[in-house]
């Protein structure tokens, strides 16, 4: 590790940055949400439920820095918790969409 | 290459494939291929995150082998139930279920939130900050939503209805307002008490808020809890200095607050009336005066008539899932197209237990997406069918949300079904809708309702049209 391709420093997220960065993932969230239509919306819940899933990586972070007893049994729980939100939100979002389908007859005349 | 720059570039790799993804997913065409790649992302990263343990702190090394140990088990246990659990669930259940796994997300963000707190790991006042108000909101989200899921799931029936409940709401937010205040304000140096009196306190914040919403505004609510959620995990995101938590979370949390508001506005309420108010409770004592009488009809006449119609336009509600009969209406949907008929389904924007729920349900049943239509693009269309039959809904189509000023849905968006030539209404009994209001269309003269269960009602007009056609 101590050999280095180039240099490499980890961004610190503070200030302003993390501001635009709020700013910028909320507008995205806006438009894309503006743009699905309402026949999608159940999916598009459970999916972006999915995607807030991702908060198992940093309960999975703060258990592998746990230093004692209370914090191992709280970053247990915690990944526990994220993952089953991960993988639940996939699920029922994967079984949900495999279900739409498009008309085989109009699916000819395009 | 330093650890730290594969776990970054992971992270913009999930970023990337989360937006990527949720975007694909604004058409019913690639929606399936995005979900996916929002799911490979979710692997790059969670793998990437095991990575974390070659760099942990000083404190932590003695215990890391425990530690992979316990996130390994973790990891296996939530995924392996989740999995399970996300296989088996029924479509009817689908929204209790969404609320659960988003009140899991809720909880971990939670439990972040309470190892750095309680670590005093959490430097500088704006990472305390975001630290206390996400475990706050991570807190609530996970009882809230617990709250939610047995509402939808028939374990909790009553709706907590008392006065003085939401003074009682209020000075709890007070208190937990100045707690956090506080916590901040002593740069996180209090007692371990004080944090375990906050969390539990934001726990029971989450009970007492969801308790007196009644079953049908739970949409929203789930909505609500699922931004909630998002905000949760980007605010600790930052805490932990992580972008992808950060993206994602905001990403959730903005999409979430604008479906809660679409939500809300098709509803004809506001999501504060929603969550402080007692709908349902107070309406109804308007005495209504509208002519017109019932007129019942026989399935069969019903069936014949629509078999000979030149448009037909299908207005479901939740009550067609409840009767379980998506599949016989599809079938009777193919037996009028095969004859000819057009036939398009009109969805409500609420029909359902979520948003979209009922295009899940019908989708489940084969229902194919382009004959089904939202209620904006169908509205202007209803003039020029022959016939549109309501099955299993109610206020959704009652035009005094047009008319009637006095009404309690007056502005609530309906389906003009009304305006058709003639309309049907399969309906179980006299019954009202949710809202406790008549609904005049029942009187109007070019109604005609069947009365019956659903599925047996679509039984009849099956075979009555097949008879039709053996003849």
């Amino acid at each position: 590790m101590d050999y280095q391709i180039f240099d490499y420093q980890t961004m610190v997220l503070t200030g302003f940055v993390a501001l635009y960065i709020f700013m910028l993932a909320a507008f995205a969230g806006f438009e894309i949400i503006g743009r699905v239509p309402a026949i999608l919306h159940t999916p598009l819940m459970s999916g972006s439920n999915f995607i807030h899933g991702i908060v198992v990586v940093g309960a999975l972070w703060a258990l592998l820095n746990a230093s004692n007893l209370t914090q191992q049994i709280i970053g247990f729980i915690g990944v526990l918790l994220g993952a089953g939100n991960a993988a639940g939100g996939y699920v029922v979002t994967e079984r949900m969409l495999e279900m739409f389908k498009p008309s085989t007859n109009t699916k000819s005349k395009e | 290459m330093p650890v730290a720059f594969i776990i970054d570039s992971s992270y913009f790799i999930a970023a990337f494939l989360f937006i990527y993804g949720l975007k694909q997913m604004s058409s019913p065409r690639s929606a399936r291929a995005g979900i996916v790649l929002a799911g490979v992302g979710m692997v790059i990263a969670v793998l990437a995150s095991f990575l974390y343990s070659l760099d942990v702190r000083p404190e932590a090394r003695p215990m890391l082998q425990t530690n992979m140990l316990l996130a390994l088990v973790a990891l296996s246990l939530g995924l392996g139930w989740a999995w399970w659990s996300g296989k088996k669930v029924a479509m009817t259940a689908m929204p209790q279920m969404v609320a659960l796994y988003n009140g899991m997300g809720g909880g971990a963000a939670a439990a972040i939130a309470a190892i750095e707190l309680s670590g005093y790991q959490t430097h500088g006042s704006i990472s305390l900050l975001l630290a206390v108000l996400g475990g706050l909101i991570g807190a609530v989200s996970l009882s809230g939503s617990l709250i939610a899921w047995a509402k939808l799931d028939g374990r909790i029936n009553k709706t907590l209805r008392m006065t003085g409940l939401q003074l009682i709401n209020s000075s709890l937010l007070l208190v937990l307002g100045s707690l956090a205040i506080y916590i901040v304000w002593q740069g996180g140096q209090v007692p371990q008490w004080l944090f375990l009196a906050f969390f539990a306190l934001a726990l029971l914040y989450g009970v007492m808020m969801t308790m007196p919403i009644g079953g049908a505004d739970m949409p929203v609510v789930i909505s609500l809890y699922n931004a909630f959620t998002g905000l949760a995990v980007g605010f600790e995101g930052y805490v932990l200095n992580n972008p992808a938590l950060m993206i994602a979370g905001m990403v959730v949390g903005s999409a979430g607050t604008m479906l809660t508001l679409l939500m809300a506005k098709a509803m004809n309420r506001s999501v504060r009336n929603v969550l402080f108010s007692n709908f349902g409770a107070a309406s109804s004592d308007e005495t209504q005066t509208i002519s017109g009488s019932l007129k019942p009809i026989e399935a069969s006449d019903a069936a014949i008539n629509m078999r000979y119609a030149g448009k037909v336009i299908i207005a479901p509600g939740y009550g067609l899932a409840v009767a379980q009969a998506q599949h016989k209406l599809f079938e009777f949907v193919e037996l009028l197209q095969d004859a000819g008929v057009e036939v398009k389904f009109a969805i409500h924007p609420v029909a359902g237990r979520m948003p979209g729920h009922m295009n899940v349900l019908l989708a489940e049943a084969g229902v194919p997406y382009d004959l089904i239509f939202d209620m904006e693009e169908i509205n202007s269309e209803f003039k020029e069918a022959d016939v549109a039959i309501v099955i299993g809904a109610n206020d959704t189509v009652n035009p005094s949300a047009r008319s009637n000023k006095s009404s309690p849905i007056y502005g609530m968006p309906v389906l003009n079904v009304d305006q058709a030539r003639q309309v049907y209404v399969i309906k179980r009994g006299q019954g009202k809708g949710y809202s406790g209001v008549e609904n005049e269309l029942f009187f109007a003269d070019n109604c005609q309702l069947i009365y019956g269960d659903a599925q047996k009602v679509l039984a009849a007009m099956l075979q009555a049209v097949k008879n039709l056609e053996s003849n």
